[in-house]
């Protein structure tokens, strides 16, 4: 199944700016797996992710998507295998209702209609939003928002997932349904976020990017206790595995 | 600026107009199309001072306001929202144009006025025809007959994206004025300088937006080409659509209707 694999290999980027936003970076991710990208603002997780979906085109290195280099020629193959769900929903939503949003990329696919709408119908049913399929998008709530953003990119049966601090500007409750929505999901996962809670909810393993660089791959778990670690890339140990300061437990 | 805010949800209320399901929604975009533009075409070729013929041509608003369920309000506002633009190009009409055209008693009036009348019920009559086609056929609809009766990809996705953006630079605008109200207190005027670097600010974070939003569109495929469902399809009672109303505008392009209809009133009158 190497269709689900994700292979990077001395990947460098550099905006028209000249800011050096990637700076080698090299990993490989696997079929069924769930990895969490980690880093303080500016790390550079959002430039390597638009690279992922072949957005952003390496200055320098290599990048394999499933059966493909990532070239210009390939990008048709890649927006199919890879799914990209941004940051921000508003930049996602952009058709008039949500049906038509959720039906945009299969419709660009080319699919026939009672396909188009089957898809449409079976990824509003997953994320549990079928019933908004008529409003405008751009007039619900930031939990739907999110989960129909989700939609868009599950209707397109993605290989694998990539998702843009997903659980970002979400009330507490509306995280959580989320986190249990995603964990239900069995795609390859790579989700980008600075909530390390959900990194050790979600994912086995942890990528922690600093200044474009890999800090550390490894176990989640493990990477968030090693203090020392995570104080060098100004990160904070996850709530959940923090000492509780009421009660002096560790909740897992 | 609240009311800019009120004006950024309704343009929202177009793009739910367009999908509401009357007979003339039901219509195929190019029919609709075409027949706007014969519409705009004739009430445009009238002389200067025609204003009487003019009125005859409101039949045709008024029907697909009836007819495509459209609240006539929403579009009088918007129209009288870019009012200003047509009295700019006929303002000064009354003044280089003195002539006496009419005589009422009296009075005589100028023929500047009467072009700044005639300017006016055209601006009212082809915008409105414009709003009207854009709330009964989206502007997803619009660019795709566009696009089906040739109109080049490159110009009807500029439209698209002009119409999409709108949305972005207003809501960016919209943000940004509230923030600087939250730390400007009472103080009105916080001068010209701190309004250029808003504009500044504001066109580049659109242009920001704008990249992220096409990013995303790309990442689902999106090759400039907005897909549609709707299989389009020329039925006879689109046909009819077309020639019915081009037919009558015509007539009434020829024949000054109201001028017949108020002569033939007052004969049976008398
Ligand atoms: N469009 C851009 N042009 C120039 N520099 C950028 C652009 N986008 C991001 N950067 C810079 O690249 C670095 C990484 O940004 P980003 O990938 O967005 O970080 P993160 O998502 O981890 O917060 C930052 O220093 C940021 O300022
Ligand atoms: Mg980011």
């Amino acid at each position: 199944m190497s269709h689900h694999i994700i292979e990077a290999e001395d990947l460098h980027y550099k905006y028209p700016d000249g800011t050096s936003a990637i700076q080698g970076v090299s990993f490989r991710i696997t079929h069924g797996e769930s990895v969490a990208i980690v880093g303080e603002n500016g790390a550079g997780k959002s430039t390597l992710l638009l690279h992922l979906n072949g957005y952003l085109l390496p200055t320098e290195g290599a990048l394999r998507i499933g059966d493909y280099s990532l070239t210009k020629e390939t990008l048709n193959e890649v927006h199919r295998t890879v799914g990209m769900v941004f940051q921000d929903p508003d930049d996602q939503l952009f058709m008039p209702t949500v049906f038509e949003d959720v039906a945009f990329g299969p419709m660009n696919l080319g699919f026939p209609a009672d396909e188009i709408k089957k898809r449409v119908y079976d990824a509003l049913e997953t994320v549990g939003m079928l019933h908004l399929k008529d409003r405008p998008p751009f007039k619900l709530s930031a939990g739907e928002k999110r989960a129909v953003a989700i939609a868009t990119v599950l209707s397109m049966s993605p290989n694998i997932l990539v998702m843009d601090e997903p659980s970002s500007h979400l009330d507490p409750k509306t995280r959580r349904k989320l986190i249990a929505l995603l964990g239900t999901f069995k795609h390859t996962k790579i989700i980008a976020t600075h909530d390390l809670d959900m990194a050790v909810d979600l994912c086995e393993r942890t990528l922690i990017i600093h200044k474009g660089k890999i800090a550390a791959d490894g176990p989640t778990r493990e990477l968030m206790q090693d203090e020392e670690l995570l104080e060098q890339c100004s990160l904070e140990k996850p709530l959940k595995l923090q000492c509780c300061s009421l009660c002096g437990k560790v909740s897992v | 600026m609240a009311d800019i805010g009120a004006h950024f949800i309704e343009i929202g209320l177009m793009d739910r107009l367009a999908t509401k399901d009357t007979a003339i929604h039901r219509l195929d975009p190019r029919a609709k199309l075409l027949t706007t533009l014969v519409f705009v075409a004739t009430v445009v070729s009238f002389g200067k001072y025609e204003v009487s013929a003019l009125l005859s041509f409101f039949v045709y608003p008024i029907a697909l306001i009836a007819r495509g369920d459209i609240p006539a309000r929403y579009i009088l506002k918007k129209i009288i929202l870019v009012a200003p633009f047509a009295i700019l190009v006929g303002v000064f009409n009354p003044f280089l144009d003195r002539e006496p055209l009419l005589t009422i008693g009296d009075w005589s009036i100028a023929g500047g006025w009467i072009s700044l009348l005639s300017i006016l019920v055209r601006f009212i009559l082809t915008v409105g025809a414009a709003l009207i086609l854009l709330a009964c056929t989206g502007i997803n609809g619009v660019c795709l007959a566009l696009e089906k009766l040739g109109v080049p990809r490159v110009f009807t996705a500029q439209l698209l994206f002009m119409y999409r953006y709108l949305f972005v630079i207003m809501e960016e605008g919209m943000r940004m004025v509230r923030a600087k109200r939250c730390r400007s207190f009472s103080k009105q005027d916080t001068g010209m300088k701190a309004f250029g670097h808003m504009l500044g600010h504001l066109l580049l974070r659109s242009l920001d937006r704008a990249q992220r939003i096409h990013s995303a569109m790309s990442c689902r495929g999106f090759d400039g080409h907005i897909p549609s469902m709707k299989q389009l399809r020329l039925t006879s009672g689109d046909v009819a659509f077309v020639a019915g109303w081009s037919g009558l505008f015509i007539i009434m392009r020829l024949y000054n209707i109201s001028q017949l209809l108020g002569s033939f009133i007052t004969e049976v009158i008398s």
